[in-house]
């Protein structure tokens, strides 16, 4: 009989082994996958994982992909270290979105160059708003951050759509449910010429910098982890609650609507009903597999951009649906939840316990 | 007759995932016997026990019970022998009646439903605690819900009765009355198994003891031929001091102040604070006595600014503080040791390093709102020294040291502060003997060097031991305070008890 028994103390090893566990797991699964819809295991999982990022272009597009996921995931993580359950990234990307938009659509003809920062900031107080909302309802109406997070995705979305058809509609679009096209002094400069990445790396970059600083260098990023581990010792100790779940929340909105600017603003040009394919919501999954720790959350950031290229390529090359996406993310989420049991528990393969005492 | 053997346990071992519990124990009890079980916290007592009780299964050794080898799958295997327990924390329910628990408890073991009201009674009586059968659990004193579990066990056929640390909760008084109702079970022919670290309550009630220490059994002794330090020498091993000496002080000025404390309670299970007063002198260590429940954890909470309350009744050298944050507080001089070591004095998976910080901010570990490591490191270095904190170093999960040097870890954490005023909940609750002594010494020092301490603690003979003033608190009312000399234990059990008529000027006379 198989049982599990807890350990005396946590394992480093598997807080670490886990996520690897995981990945190795997700591949063997999918090779199963592919093999049940009648493809050549290894070689899908080839066109899956390895064609998408064979040159240079696909290495720029990877790290495309990853900058709005990676800026989401960093604030998650914040989040997560204050046990604030936030799952809202993707409505205060969404926001960071619509904001951005609002003030390009004023720059549309003007080369001014406070077009493409204020632009930006814009996106950063559109997902400073949008959290700001969920951490008032969090500390002054006790309500659970949890559902009000999703709750106030939809609401984004529909906020977006409604953009899109109607005040930030392109007059001489066509009555098409887009915004004008921005203008170049709106756009974020391209860093490499011929491809699409832009300035948004050097965003993320910074954010992996600043987070990892705070969370592990600052006092108030100690005080954060303290609370999200142990409340009634940071309520001790006298650490400020509202503060804390204020800035954490403050800064994830902050750094998920300036993603949200960065797509806006970066590849797409323009707003469009399908800013994000759920950007927000797979950055949830990145922090976890990152441990919550910066470093962590950008190799697993760049799997994830990795798993939405690969989705594309298996449409286009295995003619595969591109629900094939959900499902690795989906099988990588699962996995990683059961390797962790393995980090407070160990396996035993338990014989009767009895047997001994009859002896 | 008199002689036979109730209960054998022979070679009992018992593993968990890091340590021994139990080591070849073994343990004998006679017919009408009344036997102490006695080890510091961590012995492997509760581990013994819940093996005796059938909750858990030892892997190795012997249960003989009244002569024959038995195997215990569960707890209702042992009541069905005729073995009852007591636990430590009681397994009520709070909105039932007591005769809705015990039939709830005891399953088909409580035979005919319509008969159990006058069987609760009859017995209740029998053994003088007298309980009714349709008052709810929640409107009965601890004493009494005690009783409730008592009761419980004996509507069994009874032959063994297993109490886990019974007095804890209890006041003096109600601890004679209780001895009163074991005498007489025994007198009976039902062997007692009492559990405790309270020593002259052992010497006093019971025949034999076995003592644990480590998981092994370290001795076995007639309580009534030794003294308390003798058997205390047993519990702890040679190596260990275990006496102190304990001065009186008069303090200085008034530092702490509580002026017409009341306070309104949020929901049914908190204690209104009502008209508290009283002050703590610096140099000088003031006790509240009580029995849990009755406002400690609300007084606590509302010292430390956790739950602010009210204006202008919390004064510290003068200057109001209701308004001001747990933090702030602290900047004035507070220092605080909460009952929870583990969750709430110190955060469990981060290391002593970090628990350092978590209340040593202001002692000079931060440049500009950053964390200067090698401060923390040097600070939490000097604190495992000076106080004699067993753990490898200072990269420790806090959750991995002992009761006892968590203990002492966070005191002296505290106390490195250089407090203006201490205020320590049940400081020595669960820690070892040696930690003790060391622990009592560190607040006399504090004393000595003007801090104001204030102890709460459930601990009579730790109160009357530290404390230079003593006072109680029942129900949230605080009882007068007298100096600890001039305060009768008896005169302190009424107080405990809610009755603070009895003039405190006659006593203090």
């Amino acid at each position: 009989m198989i049982r599990l028994e807890p350990r005396p103390a946590i394992s480093g090893f598997w807080t670490y082994a886990s996520p690897v566990t995981a990945v190795l797991l997700t591949l063997i699964t999918g090779a199963f996958l592919f093999a049940a819809l009648g493809q050549a295991p290894l070689e899908a999982l080839h066109i899956y994982f390895i064609s998408p990022i064979a040159d240079w272009y696909g290495i720029t597009e990877l790290f495309v992909k990853a900058v709005p996921i990676l800026l989401c995931a960093y604030g998650l993580a914040l989040c997560y270290r204050a046990a604030v359950w936030n799952i809202g990234a993707e409505g205060q990307l969404l926001m960071g979105g619509i904001f951005a938009s609002v003030i390009a659509v004023q720059f549309v003809d003007s080369d001014a160059w406070l077009a493409m920062p204020i632009t930006m900031l814009a996106g950063v107080a559109g997902g400073m708003v949008w959290a700001g909302i969920v951490a008032f309802l969090k500390l002054k109406m006790n309500t659970n951050e949890t559902l009000s997070t999703i709750m106030m995705n939809y609401i984004a979305l529909n906020l977006l759509l409604y953009s899109v058809h109607g005040p930030l509609k392109d007059p001489h679009g066509f009555n098409f449910p887009e915004s004008a096209l921005f203008g170049d002094s709106t756009l974020l400069p391209i860093l490499f010429e011929g491809t699409r990445l832009h300035l948004g790396l050097a965003f993320s970059l910074l954010a992996l910098a600043a987070t990892w600083v705070f969370i592990s260098r600052s006092f108030i990023g100690f005080q954060i982890q303290v609370m999200g581990q142990d409340q009634a010792a940071a309520k001790m100790a006298g650490f400020n609650k509202t503060k804390l779940v204020l800035t954490v929340l403050l800064i994830c909105g902050g750094l998920a609507g300036l993603a949200g600017a960065g797509e806006v603003a970066g590849p797409i040009g323009q707003l469009v009903p399908h800013i994000s394919p759920g950007y927000g919501y797979s950055a949830i999954i990145v922090a976890f597999l990152g441990r919550l720790h910066p470093v962590g959350i950008t190799l697993a950031g760049l799997l994830m951009a990795l798993i939405y290229m690969g989705g594309e390529m298996s449409q286009i090359f295995l003619g595969l649906p591109n629900a094939i996406t959900g499902v690795f993310q989906g099988l990588i989420l699962f996995f990683l939840l059961s390797s962790d049991v393995l980090i407070r528990y160990r396996i035993r393969w338990a014989s009767n316990p009895m047997k001994a005492g009859a002896a | 007759m008199d002689n036979t053997k109730r209960l054998e346990m022979i070679g009992i071992t018992k593993t968990y995932p890091g340590t021994v519990a139990n080591d070849q124990v073994a343990l004998s009890i006679r017919h009408s016997e009344i036997h102490a079980l006695l080890g510091e916290n961590g012995a492997g007592k509760s581990t013994l026990m819940k093996i005796l009780y059938g909750v858990t299964k030892p892997d190795t050794g012997t249960i003989i019970w009244n002569g024959k080898e038995i195997r215990l799958a569960n707890p209702a295997d042992a009541r069905a022998l005729g073995i009852g327990m007591v636990f430590q924390h009681f397994s009520l329910f709070e909105t039932l009646t007591v005769r809705e628990n015990i039939e709830l408890a005891l399953g088909n073991q409580a035979g005919n439903s319509a008969t159990l009201a006058t069987r609760i009674r009859e017995t209740s009586e029998k053994y003088g605690m007298p309980l009714d059968p349709d008052r709810r659990i929640a409107s009965l004193s601890t004493g009494e819900k005690q009783r409730v579990e008592i009761v419980r066990c004996l509507l069994l056929d009874i032959q063994l009765l297993i109490l886990d640390e019974p007095t804890s909760v209890l006041t003096p008084q109600e601890v004679e009355r209780l001895f009163e109702t074991l005498r007489l079970l025994s007198k009976e022919g039902c062997s007692i198994l009492f559990i405790s670290h309270k020593l002259h309550e052992v010497t006093a009630l019971c025949e034999s003891a076995t003592i644990l220490r480590h998981g092994k059994v370290s001795g076995n002794c007639e309580p009534k031929q030794e003294t308390p330090a003798s058997i205390a020498r047993m519990m702890v091993g040679e190596d260990t001091p275990i006496t102190h000496n304990a001065k009186r002080a008069i303090g200085g000025a008034d530092f702490l102040q509580v002026r017409q404390l009341s306070t309104t309670a949020a929901d049914t299970f908190e204690i209104a604070l009502k008209n508290v007063n009283f002050s703590v002198k610096q140099g000088e260590i003031v006790g509240i006595a009580g029995v849990a429940g009755n406002g400690q954890e609300e007084l606590l909470k509302a010292l430390s600014g956790e739950q602010p309350y009210g204006s202008e009744s919390i004064w510290f050298a003068g200057t109001a503080v209701d308004a001001l944050s747990p933090m702030q507080r602290r900047r004035l001089g507070m220092a605080f040791v909460p009952e929870d070591r583990l969750g709430r004095g110190a955060v469990p998976e981060m290391s002593l390093a970090e628990n350092t910080l978590l209340t040593s901010f202001d002692s000079g570990l931060l440049k500009k709102g950053f964390i200067h490591f090698p401060s923390v490191t040097k600070l939490a270095k000097r604190i495992i020294q000076t106080y004699k904190v067993k753990t490898p170093n200072e990269l420790a999960a806090a959750s991995s040291l002992s009761g006892g040097n968590l203990q002492k870890f966070i005191i002296g954490r505290e106390v490195e502060q250089a407090p203006k005023l201490l205020i320590m909940a049940h400081p020595t609750w669960g820690v070892d003997i040696g930690a003790q002594v060391a622990i009592h010494n560190t607040i006399f020092a504090l004393r000595e060097q003007g801090c104001a301490v204030l102890v709460i603690s459930e601990d009579l003979d730790e109160l009357y031991n530290i404390c230079d003033r003593l006072g109680a608190i029942c129900d949230g009312q605080v009882s007068p305070f007298v100096a600890t000399d001039d305060l009768p234990l008896a005169q302190l059990g009424q107080w405990m008890a809610g009755d603070f008529a009895a003039d405190a000027q006659e006593v203090a006379a």
